[in-house]
C-alpha cells in the first residue's frame, strides 16, 4: 500500500498543468482518489471534512449489490442448464454464469466511465464517481441475453442525456441505470421483453426440454396463468427466470440491510415503497376483476423487480425526494404505481422501472410542497404566539 | 445555399441588410433552436425525411407569402383587428398549399395529415408577421419569411435525417444499412420513431449549436 502511495506521489507532477500527461489529469485524479482518501483540506475558516466522501459512499452501495450479483451469476447458469435438462455440477453453473454476466458488467463500465472521463477532461472537473454504482446497476437490470452493443449504446445514452446534459453527478433528474433500461425497453423491445430472453442461450432453441418456457412469473401472471407462478419459496430465493440481479429476494434484502445499517439507503423510501405496493394490491384484491388482481400482496411484492427497484433504484439519493416527509410520499407512490402499471397494462409487464422514473420527475415537486407546508405551519404557529 | 448565388446576380435587390435576413435565421436567430418556436410540428413530422422536407417547403412558402401580403397591407390594417386579418391571409395560403399537396403528393399529404392545416397556428408564422412584416416593406418581409422558413426547415431535415436513419435504417425512403448488418444482430432503434426522441434530438442540436457559437452562450 505504501509503495503504491509513493509511486503515485512520484508520478503526480507529470499530470499537473504543464506536465507531460496534462491531458490525462482527470484520469489520474480519479484513480488516485479512488485508491486513497483525498488529502485536500480547506484554507479558510474551520470546516470538518468527513473521510466518507462520495467515492466511498458509492463503494458501499456496490458492496450492497454484491449478493444480488453473485446470485445472478449462479442463477444464469442454473436457468441455462435447467432449460437444457442437464444435471451439472456447481462449478459449471458458475462458469457459464460468469461467461454471460461479466461481459455485460465490463461493457457497462467501459462505456459509462469512458463518457465520464471524456466529459471530466473537457470540463476540467474531477471524474464523477456516480457511475460506479450506475455501472453495476445496469447489468443487474438487464436480461442475460441482451446484446452487448445495446448495453453500450444504452449506457452512453443514459450518461450523456440523463446525466451530463443536466450537469453531471448530483444534478441528474432521472436515475441513469433506469434510463439505460428504459432506453433498451423502448428502442429494442424484442430484446428485453418476451419469454425467451431471460435464460442464457435459450434463443437458439436447441435441445430445450419440454415444459420449460422461460417465461418470468410476471408474464405468466399477465397472461392470466396465475396457477403457474412459482412457489413463494422459489420467488424468495430466486430460482426463477428474470433480469440478472432481480430474482433473489434474499440477496436483495441482504443488500437492503447493508444500505440501511450504513445509513446510505433511506429506509423510509424502502418501507414506503413496500407499503404502497401492498396497498395497491389490497385494493386490487377488493375488486378482483381478473385473476391477476387476486394475487396476494406477498406474491405481488416478490414477483419481478419490485423489491430490487425499491431498494436500489428508488433510494438513489440524487433522484429521490430529499425531505423525510417527501420520501414517504415518493416511496409510497412509486410502489403504488409500480403494481398498478404492472396489473393494468399488459404491454409493460414490469411497472417498477416506469413508476420510479415517473416519481423521479415528481420528486422535486414533492419536496417543494413539503417545504412550503412546513413554512406555512411555522408561520401559523408564530402568528399564534404573537397574538397570545 | 442557392439563395445566395441568386443574391449575387441581382445585387441591388439584395443589399447586405436583406442578405442578413436570409442568413440570420439559419444560425443566430434560428426559429427552432434559438427562439424555440414551432416545436410541435418539428416533433410530429420528422419521423421520415420526405414529409419533413415537404413540411419545410410548405412553411417556407406560407411564411414568405403571408409576410409579403401582410406587409403590403400593413398601412391599411386597423391595429385592433390585425390578428384576424393576419389569420385570414395565412388561412387562405395554408388552404392553397394543402390543396396543392393533396393534388400532387397525396401520400405525403396523408402522412402530414392535420399538421399542414396547423401551419396556421405555427408560432414562427405569427411571430414573423407581428414582429417583422407589420413594420417593414414588402420585399424585406418576403425575404425574412423565406429565411425563417429555411431556418425552420433546416432543423426539421436534420432531425428527420437522424430519426429516419437510426429509427428505420433509411435515407429518404431508401434502405441504406446493408442487410448483413441485420444478420449480425443490428436492430433499428424503435425509440427514434417515438416523439420523445425528436425532442431529445432537437435538444442535442441546441447543445451542439450553443457550444459552438459564442454569441449564444449565457454567462
Amino acid at each position: 500500500m505504501k509503495a503504491l502511495r509513493n509511486y503515485l506521489d512520484k508520478i503526480k507532477p507529470q499530470f499537473k498543468e504543464g506536465g507531460k500527461f496534462e491531458k490525462l489529469h482527470s484520469t489520474f485524479d480519479a484513480i488516485e482518489t479512488f485508491l486513497f482518501v483525498p488529502d485536500k483540506t480547506t484554507f479558510k475558516g474551520s470546516h470538518i471534512r468527513d473521510v466518507i466522501d462520495l467515492k466511498r459512499t458509492m463503494s458501499m452501495v456496490i458492496i450492497a449489490m454484491i449478493p444480488a450479483l453473485l446470485f445472478g451469476i449462479w442463477n444464469t447458469g442454473y436457468q441455462h442448464f435447467l432449460s437444457l435438462g442437464q444435471e451439472v455440477d456447481f462449478m459449471q453453473i458458475i462458469g457459464y454464469g460468469l461467461l454471460k454476466v461479466i461481459p455485460i458488467v465490463a461493457v457497462s463500465y467501459i462505456a459509462g466511465l469512458g463518457v465520464e472521463f471524456i466529459f471530466a477532461q473537457i470540463r476540467h472537473e474531477e471524474v464523477n464517481e456516480g457511475f460506479l454504482v450506475s455501472g453495476m446497476l445496469i447489468p443487474l437490470v438487464m436480461p442475460v441475453d441482451v446484446p452487448l452493443w445495446m448495453v453500450a449504446i444504452a449506457t452512453i445514452f443514459a450518461v450523456i442525456i440523463g446525466k451530463e446534459a443536466f450537469g453531471g453527478t448530483g444534478m441528474n433528474v432521472f436515475n441513469p441505470a433506469l434510463l439505460a433500461r428504459a432506453f433498451i425497453f423502448f428502442a429494442y423491445p424484442a430484446k428485453i421483453s418476451g419469454d425467451t430472453i431471460w435464460t442464457g442461450g435459450l434463443t437458439k432453441g436447441e435441445g430445450v426440454i419440454d415444459g420449460f418456457s422461460g417465461a418470468t412469473p410476471l408474464s405468466k401472471a399477465a397472461s392470466g396463468a396465475i396457477d403457474q407462478i412459482p412457489s413463494l419459496h422459489d420467488l424468495f430465493f430466486g430460482f426463477i427466470p428474470g433480469s440478472i440481479g432481480e430474482t433473489s429476494k434474499l440477496a436483495i434484502l441482504l443488500g437492503a440491510v447493508i444500505l440501511i445499517v450504513t445509513g446510505i439507503g433511506s429506509w423510509r423510501i424502502m418501507l414506503a415503497g413496500l407499503l404502497g405496493g401492498v396497498t395497491m394490491t389490497l385494493i386490487f384484491n377488493a375488486f378482483a376483476a381478473n385473476a391477476y388482481m387476486t394475487l396476494s400482496p406477498l406474491t405481488q411484492v416478490m414477483m419481478g423487480s419490485f423489491l430490487f427497484g425499491m431498494v436500489f433504484m428508488a433510494t438513489d439519493p440524487v433522484t429521490a425526494s430529499q425531505t423525510n416527509r417527501g420520501k414517504w410520499i415518493y416511496g409510497f407512490l412509486a410502489g403504488l404505481l409500480a403494481i398498478m402499471i404492472r396489473v393494468f397494462n399488459p404491454a409493460y409487464p414490469e411497472g417498477v422501472m416506469l413508476s420510479i422514473l415517473l416519481m423521479n420527475a415528481f420528486a422535486p415537486l414533492i419536496d417543494y410542497y413539503v417545504v412550503e407546508a412546513n413554512i406555512k405551519r411555522r408561520l401559523k404557529r408564530a402568528a399564534k404566539l404573537v397574538k397570545s | 445555399m442557392s439563395e445566395q448565388k441568386i443574391a449575387k446576380e441581382k445585387e441591388p435587390m439584395f443589399s447586405a441588410k436583406v442578405l442578413k435576413l436570409l442568413k440570420n435565421p439559419l444560425n443566430l436567430e434560428n426559429p427552432v433552436t434559438v427562439q424555440v418556436l414551432g416545436i410541435c410540428s418539428a416533433l410530429a413530422v420528422t419521423v421520415q425525411m420526405k414529409p419533413a422536407i415537404v413540411m419545410a417547403l410548405s412553411v417556407t412558402i406560407v411564411t414568405a407569402f403571408a409576410s409579403l401580403i401582410i406587409s403590403a397591407l400593413r398601412n391599411t390594417i386597423p391595429s385592433r383587428i390585425r390578428i384576424i386579418v393576419q389569420l385570414a391571409v395565412v388561412a387562405a395560403l395554408v388552404i392553397i398549399v394543402d390543396q396543392v399537396l393533396k393534388a400532387y403528393v397525396y401520400d405525403v399529404s396523408k402522412k402530414l395529415s392535420v399538421f399542414v392545416g396547423l401551419i396556421i397556428t405555427n408560432c414562427i408564422l405569427m411571430g414573423r408577421l407581428e414582429a417583422y412584416a407589420m413594420a417593414n416593406k414588402p420585399w424585406p418581409s418576403f425575404v425574412d419569411g423565406i429565411g425563417n422558413g429555411i431556418g425552420y426547415g433546416l432543423i426539421l431535415v436534420i432531425v428527420a435525417f437522424f430519426r429516419e436513419f437510426l429509427g428505420s435504417g433509411k435515407f429518404y425512403g431508401m434502405s441504406v444499412i446493408p442487410k448483413v448488418f441485420y444478420e449480425w444482430g443490428y436492430m433499428d432503434n424503435g425509440l427514434m420513431i417515438l416523439p420523445p426522441m425528436a425532442l431529445i434530438t432537437i435538444g442535442v442540436i441546441i447543445w451542439v449549436q450553443r457550444s459552438r457559437t459564442k454569441e449564444l452562450q449565457e454567462k
